[in-house]
């Protein structure tokens, strides 16, 4: 086993990491607020990619717009999903919005399955972010180098955001009690839509940084919104912290099994959380209840 | 009922899912006035609170803020009337600090106290302001619930129990808070297991029984009343 291909996977274990982390972030948050198992967080994902492609292709807009358009426009059309649909569901049980969310996946994925098949359209990296990076302990792609911080600062911003702003101190409150925040003189319904839009907008976010990597791809979100959550649920349904460390970790950890046990990789989050679950059922983040 | 009411509660009616709890009550509380709702526990106190603040949804009848009727309105609607609820077993937020706790409503009518004449008068809450809100004594819990709503220039104040579960001490502490309030012009209806405790603040009493008011009681006529008031609260 050489150095170098043990830094190459660990490099892409942390890149994969990074995606985990703000996927799971932006599920943990809805999942706090709205009580919501938000299955179609991929399926925004992968839309995040088509409409980044989307304004290259028809807006000659590049990358950098995109990375600030797309979220926007992934959070609107999640505000939309949920002023529509999601909104009539609040208050019973989780599964009915499981569902109508997992319909919405279908949905999704099918419209842009019938426009654009299987296979992809490739998106390229802008040409400021192609070439290598030496860190001096390795050489990395650069391109993945910056998916990295940029996913380390989205994910700061928004723990920064929920945990030390007045905006923040409303949403913990309504996800502790939404009942007596709303009896304080708080729009709570309002403040649920915002968390949705703001959690789907982080996908679209993800989105962009991962059309590059993965080629945008009607099934994108699909293959990996499954190990999502499963980092979800071994950082602690609802743990915004638990969510970041958990996401990054199993990344690198996902790296590190491609190679001393390459058999084992597609697997190993999973078995990691049946393990989280039998110790700590709550996550290991997570608040028992 | 009188026109310089500042709430006015009438022929409120409020459900808990199918079960009908609130039938008809009534009362009215005058500006700068302390009311006491009484009675056992079950009565239907803590419900019509919950009711008059749009936390119980289900409910009929009128509730007028300062003669804006509130029955149809929502919880933060509510509030925005100006006024200031501080709920049964405080409702500290445990994610939240304690200074994140005593920002968090937002203000709802101008002249509020400023945070810094919050601390004046609770200069505890200073101290621990970094601390985890429910890591204060339940004692400090509940001012932190009062100095909350002083916060938002709310000028009612519904208080549900807030001796309850607390050292002796402190209960007086809380009476003198009440007094000083009062004598400040703040409206303040109360609700109180703790009879004796209600009689130290309170203008009038309400006696409520099975979801309505079935006697009133002014300051003045406890002595001749307290043989009724005995039996009406198995005391």
């Amino acid at each position: 086993m050489s150095y170098q291909a043990l830094m190459a996977q660990l490099a892409i274990g942390v890149s994969n990491g990074a995606f985990y982390a703000m996927l799971s972030l932006g599920l943990a948050v809805i999942f706090g607020m709205l009580n919501v198992v938000n299955f179609a967080h991929g399926a925004l994902f992968m839309l995040g990619a088509f409409v980044a492609l989307f304004l290259k292709l028809k807006l000659g807009l590049g990358y950098f717009p995109a990375l600030l358009i797309v979220p926007i426009v992934v959070g609107l059309v999640g505000v939309l999903i949920d002023l529509t649909m999601l909104k009539r569901l609040r208050g019973l049980d989780p599964l009915y919005s499981l569902l109508l969310t997992f319909g919405i996946t279908l949905v999704l994925e099918g419209i842009f399955r019938y426009f654009y098949g299987s296979s992809g359209v490739p998106y390229s990296a802008p040409d400021e972010l192609v070439g290598a990076v030496d860190l001096g302990f390795m050489i990395m792609p650069l391109y993945r180098f910056w998916v990295i911080v940029a996913s380390a600062v989205v994910c700061f911003g928004t723990w920064y955001a929920i945990e030390r702003t007045r905006l923040g101190a409303y949403l913990r409150a309504a996800t502790e009690n939404a009942t007596l925040t709303q009896a304080f003189g708080i729009n709570v319904p309002v403040l649920l839509t915002l968390t949705y839009g703001l959690g789907v907008g982080l996908a679209g976010f993800a989105g962009v940084l991962a059309a590059p990597i993965y080629q945008v791809n009607p099934l994108m979100g699909s293959n990996l919104i499954i190990v999502v959550f499963a980092v979800v649920v071994i950082g602690g349904m609802g743990s915004i912290l638990g969510a970041i460390v958990s996401g990054f970790a199993l990344g690198i950890l996902e790296g590190l099994t491609k190679v001393f046990y390459p058999e084992a990789s597609n697997i190993v989050v999973f078995v990691v959380m049946a393990i989280v679950l039998l110790v700590k059922p709550a996550g290991l983040f997570g608040r028992a209840t | 009922m009188s026109t310089d009411a500042v709430l006015s509660v009438q022929d409120l009616q409020a459900w808990y899912g199918e079960s009908h709890v609130l039938h008809g009550m009534g009362f009215d509380v005058r500006a700068g006035e302390v009311v006491a709702l009484i009675g056992r526990n079950g009565a239907g106190k803590t419900t019509t609170l919950r009711a008059i603040t749009g936390i119980v949804k289900k409910r009929t009848g009128s509730v007028r803020i300062e003669s804006h009727e509130a029955i149809k309105l929502r919880s933060d609607k509510i509030a925005k009337l100006g006024l200031g609820y501080v709920p049964e077993e405080r409702g500290i937020f445990a994610t939240l600090s304690v200074r994140e706790n005593l920002l968090l409503p937002p203000a709802v009518k101008p002249n509020g106290m400023t945070e810094a004449q919050i601390y004046e008068l609770f200069p505890r809450l200073q101290e621990r302001a970094r601390s985890q809100g429910t890591k204060l004594s339940g004692g400090e819990q509940q001012m932190l619930a009062i100095a909350r709503v002083l916060r938002t220039g709310a000028r009612l104040l519904l208080l549900d129990e807030p001796t309850e579960g607390l050292a002796p001490v402190i209960v007086q502490q809380i009476g003198r808070i009440i007094r000083d309030l009062r004598s400040q012009g703040f409206t303040i209806l109360l609700v109180e297991q703790n009879f004796r405790f209600a009689a130290t603040c309170a203008d009038r009493f309400f006696v409520v029984e099975h979801g309505r008011v079935v006697d009133q009681v002014a300051a003045g006529d406890m002595e001749a009343k307290s043989g009724e008031l005995a039996a009406y609260l198995g005391v």
